[in-house]
């Protein structure tokens, strides 16, 4: 429960302070978003937050802020809960994704995710990268096929580990090996958008940076949204970063401006340790 | 005292406790161990003279005046097949035992070997239209009465009021046995034939055909139908709704229903209403599928339950749809436990007799079946038949019949084991 303190903070908490809309560059928008797991618990307040082209997005905040709630908004997996209820609008590329012409599927396959474990399917390495290309049709032929994994393999820094040894269980490799599987199974689809949550909370400090380096590459292709419970990887690897408090948005900002000057008092605290 | 004794003192009693129960435990598996060893051990001693059959050397005169046939070269099948073979193994007994001349001790004689021997004496003839007018020394099957006697199931010390194999038999028997006419083979009749009232004709092939066909119904009806029951109701069925709940709940009432219920439902529906036919291995099909599809239905959502939900998230992630998700991650990962469960639920439908009985398939069928619309038994029933029958070999008979079942079973279960293995993911 929040203390005396953060209640009161709370209380003031109104719009969320920085800079949450970009003027320019922007791949996803969250207008307004409210999310309900049933008629009384909302998860989400009013939160309004934009996504900018190859930019990192860290979201950051205690545990049950809300910030993987809002990230399965993205890409609607949140879908599948029962009762679980989006209201507000949330855009890719100016187009509301919960408008009912959108197919949940094709999202999803714009839309990629990385899960907090590793998940890799129980196939062999190449088939869990070959599995979303095959199952759209990406390809037209066996070799274009072969390239496309490759290409997904390399970018995900794993083909030199793995290509000797393609057809085995990709549940084989290191815990750190299959986030890279798993990422590589993501991009694979070529998304334009990556969501993580939190990716490397299973993984040794090796394993972890080699995932960061990672995301910090793949910057350059896709625009990427990571929730972390390290404020140490959200300094490392973001462009923006965004402190979720209780279901609400307190604040966003460029990195640097968050951990070295933060606007708001709650960040404050959090980033300094006081609570989280 | 400090913590320590204390603690001390009251673990030798934690110990003892512990061995206590670590004894418990053995000696119920000892019990359940005996009492299994002593039921298999009872059931196969039992059946072991089943599987040998009595024959009696005789010399068979196929004379035409025996036979009844016309002297010509060469005979038809027809006419080979209306030829008299009824007298053939009479006459070779009546001549090795030249000082009976009464008829009823006549009649007696021939009891001796099968009715059926006439039916194989003709057969063979018709194998070998050389036969004619020749002499052959050919094993002949004995009566069940012989043969169970000369297994000693039927006991000579037992006082003759009480036997049925009378004296004056015994010393038949007995001059027989010293002439060495008396000679064991293996039961391959019983193997091979369908059921029949002499117990030393009778056979199991019929019931395993019965069986077969009734199974291969039921799994053709439950499998697909059990499977998509419990996809839907796991994956696409709307939560929280009244109606679906009532769906589980009587899913669940279906699999603790009496058998012999679902048989009074067969008969009444699918005989009565339907109008299918009796004793049909289709209609048994029919009526076990619905005893098994709940069984196959409860572990089949089991094992779809136990899918990691990582999996499906994983897959969903990358933009597969809901029955992409089913099909090429949720159904595969689940197979080991719908087969395992499937192939339990098969296995109980083999052993089922009750509710067959309802639909008639407790009707003495001595045909072999030879299609799902033929009046057949199965094996449980005909166990059940043959427990019921009079006459001693049957004992061995129907321990035979459980034998075989077991077997069936046994082979059933070793299945399901071997595909578990072959499906199992290592995670």
């Amino acid at each position: 429960m929040p203390n005396q303190d953060e209640l009161e903070l709370l209380q003031e908490l109104g719009d969320t302070v920085g800079t949450p809309k970009l003027k320019e560059k922007v791949r996803m928008s969250c207008n307004h978003v409210d999310v309900f797991y049933n008629e009384t618990a909302q998860a989400i307040f009013d939160v309004s937050v934009d996504l900018g082209k190859n930019q990192i997005l860290a979201m950051i905040g205690p545990s049950g802020c809300g910030k993987s709630t809002l990230l399965r908004c993205l890409n609607r997996m949140n879908d599948t809960i029962d009762g679980c209820i989006v209201n507000g609008e949330i855009t890719l590329d100016g187009e509301d994704i919960y408008n009912k012409t959108i197919d949940p599927v094709l999202l999803r396959a714009n839309v990629g995710m990385v899960f907090q474990k590793p998940n890799p399917f129980p196939k062999s390495i190449y088939d869990n990268v070959a599995y979303g290309p095959r199952l759209h049709g990406l390809t037209k032929n066996a070799s274009e096929l072969d390239d496309l994994v490759e290409e997904s393999l390399t970018k995900a820094g794993l083909w030199k580990e793995t290509k000797d040894r393609l057809n085995k269980p990709g549940t084989g490799l290191s815990g750190g090996q299959q986030q890279r599987l798993c990422i590589a199974r993501t991009i694979a689809v070529k998304p334009e958008v990556i969501l993580m949550d939190e990716p490397t909370s299973a993984l040794d400090p090796i394993a972890t940076a080699t995932i960061e380096e990672l995301m910090y590459d793949l910057k350059s292709s896709y625009t990427i949204a990571v929730v972390t419970h390290s404020m140490q990887q959200a300094a490392r690897i973001s462009d923006r970063t965004a402190y979720f408090h209780l279901g609400r948005l307190v604040e966003v900002n460029n990195t640097d401006d968050v951990f070295t000057n933060p606007e708001h008092k709650l960040t404050e605290n959090y980033i300094t340790g006081r609570f989280g | 005292m400090n913590n320590k004794d204390i603690v001390k003192a009251s673990l030798k009693k934690r110990y003892a406790k512990e061995k206590r129960f670590k004894l418990y435990g053995i000696v119920s598996i000892t019990l359940s161990f005996l009492f299994l060893a002593f039921l298999l051990a009872d059931i196969t001693g039992k059946s072991l003279p089943a599987f040998t059959q009595t024959y009696v050397k005789l010399e068979i005169d196929f004379s035409h005046k025996n036979l009844k046939l016309k002297e010509k070269a060469s005979y038809s099948e027809d006419e080979l097949f209306k030829a008299s073979y009824r007298t053939l193994a009479s006459k070779a007994l009546y001549q090795l035992f030249p000082d009976i001349k009464s008829r009823k001790d006549k009649k007696t004689l021939r009891g001796m070997v099968s009715v059926g021997a006439q039916y194989e004496l003709r057969d063979m003839v018709i194998d070998n239209p050389n036969l004619i007018g020749t002499k052959k020394e050919i094993l002949v099957l004995a009566d069940d009465d012989l043969d169970s006697f000369h297994k000693g199931i039927i006991d000579r010390s037992i006082p003759e009021e009480l036997r049925r194999v009378k004296d004056k038999q015994v010393s038949w028997i007995d001059k027989l046995e010293a002439d060495g006419r008396i000679v064991t083979r293996f039961n391959l009749r019983f193997l091979t034939s369908g059921d029949s009232r002499e117990p030393e004709l009778a056979g199991i092939w019929g019931a395993l055909k019965g069986s077969f066909y009734t199974m291969v119904i039921t799994l053709l009806l439950s499998f697909p139908i059990g499977v998509a029951a419990a996809v839907y109701l796991e994956e696409f069925a709307p939560k929280n709704n009244k109606f679906i709940d009532l769906i589980e709940v009587n899913i669940n009432n279906l699999a603790a229903v009496p058998s012999i219920v679902f048989g009074i439902l067969g008969l009444a529906i699918y005989i009565n209403l339907f109008g299918m036919p009796r004793s049909a291995p289709l209609v048994a099909g029919m009526v076990v599928f619905l005893m098994t599809l709940p069984k196959i239905i409860i572990p089949t959502r089991a094992s779809i339950k136990s899918v990691p939900p990582s999996i499906r998230e994983a897959a969903l992630g990358v933009g597969a749809s809901k029955m992409q998700v089913i099909f090429h991650h949720v159904l595969p990962l689940a197979m080991p436990g719908i087969l395992t469960g499937s192939i339990i639920g098969m296995a109980q439908a083999l052993g089922e007799s009750a509710p067959l009985l309802m639909i008639g398939m407790v009707a003495f069928v001595a045909d072999i079946p030879q299609s799902f619309m033929d009046p057949a038994t199965v094996l449980p029933v005909q166990i059940f038949i043959w427990s019921d029958s009079p006459e001693r070999a049957f004992i061995a008979l129907t321990s035979a019949a459980i034998v075989v079942l077991l077997i069936f079973l046994f082979l059933m279960n070793f299945l399901a084991i071997i595909l578990r293995k072959k499906f199992e993911t290592r995670w």
